[in-house]
């Protein structure tokens, strides 16, 4: 059983909702990544999602953007990317999950990659741009080499979508909360519980939902609804004004350990 | 000749495909049920075509360069006179079709990213006629270099956004077109500009450029009672030259699609895939793509805003694969030197891409008998490029 699925039973059993934070790896440099992931780990992340930087980041709001610029200018790359998770899984063992695009991906060569990053201690991957229809030697070499895949559906998923995107996936279902790009503003409302109850009538799989949560109360918001909650931009703005993040991430956890 | 290309996901041979976000996906599978549903249509099939007489000015010309080819001395060189086309340039052919496309579909905006700010042009003229609230993605180096053009559009009514980031060029503005697109899929359709991004743009857009190739294919008939030898286009996303050749698949005929050599290849500095470039994902397709071992891409250059762009249409690859089509580059100065050559033999302006494919008949007519005969198709006018190239000659005006 996979890292991932394994931290998702463990929380469902306490009756807990998984906290997974992103940050982009190499921003402002991979020591301090280093620094961040103990800070999440320690601040009570369940799950932590890693950007690799790419030149062209379409699914990015400006503050993820610019976090993807100050990363490759730093000369950040996937292949080092993963050596610097080999690294970090000497020291720890939680859930790693690398966020990027699917050309660094397909540059690096679709079997090395899942290979390299199987060996280095990833534990899924989520690619954006990587649809489940345009994805299956990925998703047979993932299988394989059991790493996990996470696709996304979204509020303007239709059913042939949601049945599609849910068998692609492992480890759990990115849900993506507002029609738009990473760090828009979030609206909690009906169209969201109904895409929610309709993806949840297609599977167990746990579903994690992301995208424009900033604050505690929308994470507790959203954990209702959900199996896991995903905050990139707000953390990735604290990183970017050199702020301290702990204490932001530590005031997420403890709104999703708020029974509602 | 190629019947299964695209399959039913647009895949060409290896290229193509969908590679966008998932929130994109039902939008493009409305998009490509609307497309195969209008396109036999009869009321929109009859609308289009009346508008490209009455409103475009269809057939554009196609006109025999004669003191041009008298000058080069070999084969005679025929104009394809796209840059008579209202507007200026091929763009509008596809555009105005997208937006009356949009407006039966039921959408209420559509958007679209510009380089040469033809494209946007067209776009734009198409939202005002039709009635739709319009939006055109620019890169700021092109806003630059083409401001004639973004003050059109917005005389045209439409809202020209400033694009900031990355290299600020046309690959930029598509980024940020897709950005908009993704956030308001539901009232909105996105008009690309080229045969370029998911399925089915690179079908749909070739299609409606295909016209080109029909006319031209008929009026040489006339003119000289057998076909040409030789085609010649630029290749920015590959749209206008996809148009011209598209009706000549079946016949012998030698075409050339011409990329920006801009500073040379060597330089780096340049927008020639298939000379630089390797497979990549980029934009919504697989195709060549100019990008570093790591995969992320290089920036490009062309004193062409319109050629200036990192990847190409994934049926070029195709065709190119097969064997259908060559690919060659001009570089900025061939393209310039064309750019005054076509203006004082001729007394035609063209666009610095025109001015591209206009290199590739100065290179290749003197070797060509005189019966002989090459196709070059002219996209565009050169009005928009004046000051640029006013600005390159040191020229204050
Ligand atoms: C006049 C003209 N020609 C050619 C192009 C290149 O595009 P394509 O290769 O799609 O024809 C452009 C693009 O802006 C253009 O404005």
């Amino acid at each position: 059983m996979s890292r991932i699925t394994q931290a998702f039973n463990k929380l469902k059993k306490a009756g807990r909702k998984a906290l997974i934070p992103y940050i982009m790896s190499g921003d402002p440099s991979l020591e301090d990544t280093k620094r961040f992931i103990a800070d999440l780990d320690e601040a009570g992340a369940d799950i932590i999602e890693l950007g690799v930087p790419f030149s062209d980041p379409l699914a990015d709001g400006p503050t993820i953007q610019r976090a993807h610029e100050r990363a490759l200018q730093r000369g950040t790359t996937l292949r080092k990317v993963l050596t610097f998770v080999r690294e970090i899984r000497q020291t720890s063992q939680i859930p790693l999950i690398l966020m990027t695009y699917y050309n660094p991906v397909f540059k690096f060569g679709i079997e090395a990659f899942v290979k390299e990053a199987v060996s280095a201690g990833v534990d899924g991957v989520i690619i954006p741009d990587l649809i489940p229809d345009e994805a299956e030697d990925f998703i047979k070499l993932a299988r394989q080499h059991k790493l996990d895949t996470i696709f996304l559906l979204a509020p303007t998923s239709t059913p042939d979508r949601i049945k599609k995107v849910v068998k692609a996936s492992t480890g759990f279902i990115y849900y993506v909360s507002i029609t738009g790009i990473t760090g828009a503003k979030l609206t909690v409302g009906d169209p969201m519980k109904d895409t929610l109850t309709s993806i949840k009538s297609n599977t167990d799989k746990p579903i994690a939902v992301g995208f424009g949560i900033s604050n505690p109360e929308e994470a507790a918001e959203v954990a209702k609804l959900a199996d896991g909650v995903i905050v990139g931009s707000a953390i990735v703005r604290l990183i970017a004004e050199g702020k301290d993040i702990k204490d932001f991430v530590r005031s997420i956890k403890e709104s999703l350990e708020l029974k509602g | 000749m190629n019947k299964k290309a695209p399959d039913n996901k647009g895949h060409f041979g290896v290229y193509g495909g969908r590679f966008v976000p998932e929130t994109l996906m039902p939008a493009l599978i409305e998009l490509e049920a609307a497309y195969n549903k209008y396109k036999k249509d009869k009321t929109f099939v009859k609308d289009l075509t009346s508008l490209q007489k009455d409103y475009i000015g269809r057939p554009t010309p196609l006109y025999f360069a004669k003191r041009l080819s008298e000058a080069l001395g070999g084969a005679k060189i025929y104009l394809k006179r796209e840059d008579l086309c209202h507007t200026g340039a091929h763009k509008i052919n596809n555009a105005l079709a997208q937006a009356l496309l949009a407006k039966k579909m039921g959408k209420s905006r559509i958007i679209a990213e510009t380089g040469a700010g033809q494209h946007g042009v067209a776009t734009a003229t198409g939202a005002a006629l039709v009635g739709l609230e319009c939006e055109i993605y620019m890169g700021s180096e092109d806003i630059r270099r083409q401001s004639l053009n973004v003050f059109r559009m917005k005389l045209l009514g439409a809202k020209v956004t400033e694009v900031n980031v990355g290299s600020r060029t046309l690959k930029d503005a598509i980024n940020e077109a897709l950005r908009d697109w993704t956030t308001n899929v539901r009232d909105t359709h996105y008009v690309l500009g080229t045969v370029f991004g998911p399925h089915p743009y690179p079908v749909m857009v070739r299609d409606f450029q295909s016209v080109i190739g029909k006319e031209a294919r008929q009026q040489i008939l006339k003119a000289e009672g057998k076909l040409p030898d030789c085609l010649i286009a630029c290749v920015g996303g590959g749209s206008n030259s996809i148009g011209l050749f598209y009706a000549f698949l079946q016949d012998n005929v030698r075409m050339i699609g011409v990329e920006a050599g801009g500073h040379g290849i060597e330089s780096g500095e340049h927008a020639a895939r298939f000379a630089g470039g390797s497979l990549g994902v980029f934009q919504g397709c697989k195709s060549y793509l100019l990008q570093n071992d790591d995969g992320n891409v290089l920036g490009t250059h062309s004193v062409s805003a319109g050629l200036d762009y990192a990847s190409v249409g994934p049926e070029h690859c195709f065709l190119r694969d097969v064997k259908k089509i060559e690919y060659t580059y001009a570089t900025d100065d061939e393209a310039l030197k064309a750019f005054e050559l076509l203006s004082k033999t001729e007394g035609i302006i063209p666009a610095l891409e025109s001015a591209h494919a206009v290199t590739e008949a100065v290179k290749t007519a003197p070797a060509m008998s005189k019966d002989s005969i090459i196709i070059v198709n002219l996209s565009g006018r050169g009005d928009k490029d004046v000051q640029e190239v006013a600005r390159i000659k040191g020229i204050e005006l």
